[in-house]
């Protein structure tokens, strides 16, 4: 009958233990939702004068990703290991000259990459191989990837930032962009900015 | 006591979740749901049966594209990289060599050829490796007799598969770099990039 009680104790504590742990460490076993914030990410600011300007970026430190100057931020985790990202570089590319070449949307979205499991020195050769004009951030101990449900690669975040800081994800889908007028098309219509 | 043994149950429990969850591979949506996930792998299974500066044992090994390939053919023209992985259709194993498919010009800045060997059969080859686009190097099947390249090289695991390693060898044959690395876990590109370029120095 003791060791019953003892038996006893020791489920609860584990289950107990799993219920509040899993609540934590697991819930990062699916991607954000639509509708949901993004998990906490602390990105380094960029050395590069043109990717911290793009993104509004002070001069040094860590921001997160609602941090960035825009309405709109679309992330891309990609990998330059994965064959479906190196197809769809052109295609995420014209997405971003697109974006850039229409003055109503210059200032309101934004676009940057997380390569996952990726080293900065593999990061910088998928920018150099596919001449990726906006900033790509390496996630090289799959941390960022891991917080954000271990998608597959190519995947693609959409979060609108409200006036106040706030901020929503609107869109979470694997697969890349494909056809860039229809994909900017989307992005537009879900978060509502024109 | 009771209070100790509680506080085990509770270690025990986290260990348990934490070890669940830290099976990231950042895997490519190429292969879709076809990637065989194994349980996290003895790091390496062998023992290596060359060392740095011995003359690199040769081979001729079936091609995926028909040809067979020999390592003495690069013999005096080109430095080579051999890349052994374990098996096709696993998580690391699948996004390894889809990266080296786009540094051609490192590989032809540093006058080298990639070569890459796994024990499976040449069909299995031929399906897993046409997901990862044209490959612009020869992908090789040691697979009868089973492993005997892996094995001469001493990178035949116990259970057949190889371990996920690198060697580099220069253009007089000899080897020059060995990374037998940790099966669950993909080299770091800038690795070997950094061996090639020091040949050239």
């Amino acid at each position: 009958m003791k060791a019953m009680k003892k038996n006893l104790i020791h489920f609860i504590a584990l289950a107990v233990c799993v219920f509040v742990f899993s609540s934590t460490v697991m819930a990062a076993k699916s991607p954000p939702a639509k509708g949901a914030i993004l998990p906490e990410i602390k990105l380094a600011v960029p050395a590069k004068d043109s990717d911290r300007s793009y993104l509004g970026l002070p001069a040094s430190g860590f921001f997160k990703i609602p941090q960035i100057k825009a309405r709109v931020v679309l992330i891309e985790i990609f990998s330059m290991y994965c064959p479906h990202c190196q197809g769809d570089a052109r295609n995420v590319n014209k997405l971003y000259n697109m974006i850039e070449d229409n003055p109503k949307l210059k200032s309101k979205v934004k676009l940057i990459g997380i390569g996952a499991g990726n080293s900065s020195y593999e990061v910088e050769v998928f920018a150099k191989t596919y001449d990726i004009p906006f900033p790509l951030f390496a996630d090289m101990d799959l941390s960022i990837h891991k917080v954000l449900g271990e998608v597959r690669t190519p995947y693609f975040i959409g979060i609108k930032i409200n006036n106040d800081g706030t901020h929503r994800v609107f869109y979470s889908k694997l697969g890349g962009v494909n056809n860039p007028d229809q994909f900017l098309d989307l992005m537009l219509r879900l978060s509502g900015v024109k | 006591m009771k209070k100790s043994n509680c506080c085990l149950s509770v270690l025990l429990g986290i260990v348990l979740i934490f070890f669940l969850a830290t099976t990231s591979y950042g895997l490519s949506d190429v292969f879709k749901d076809n990637i065989y996930h194994p349980e996290n792998l003895k790091p390496t299974d062998s023992v290596l049966k060359v060392k740095i500066g011995d003359r690199a044992p040769d081979f001729t090994l079936p091609s995926v594209f028909g040809k067979k390939i020999s390592l003495s053919r690069y013999i005096g023209k080109k430095n080579v990289v051999i890349s052994f992985v374990p098996a096709a259709w696993t998580p690391v194993c699948s996004d390894q060599w889809p990266g080296y498919n786009i540094v051609k010009s490192i590989f032809d800045k540093n006058d080298a050829i990639f070569l890459g060997i796994t024990a499976d059969n040449i069909p299995t080859l031929f399906a897993w490796t046409n997901q990862m686009g044209d490959l612009w190097f020869p992908v090789l099947s040691d697979f009868w007799p089973h492993g005997r390249v892996a094995d001469t090289y001493g990178v035949l695991r116990s259970d057949g598969t190889t371990e996920r390693a690198l060697f580099l060898i220069d253009k007089k044959g000899i080897i020059r770099y060995i990374d037998v690395h940790d099966i669950n876990k993909r080299p770091r590109l800038e690795s070997i990039v950094r061996e090639l370029e020091k040949l050239n120095k």
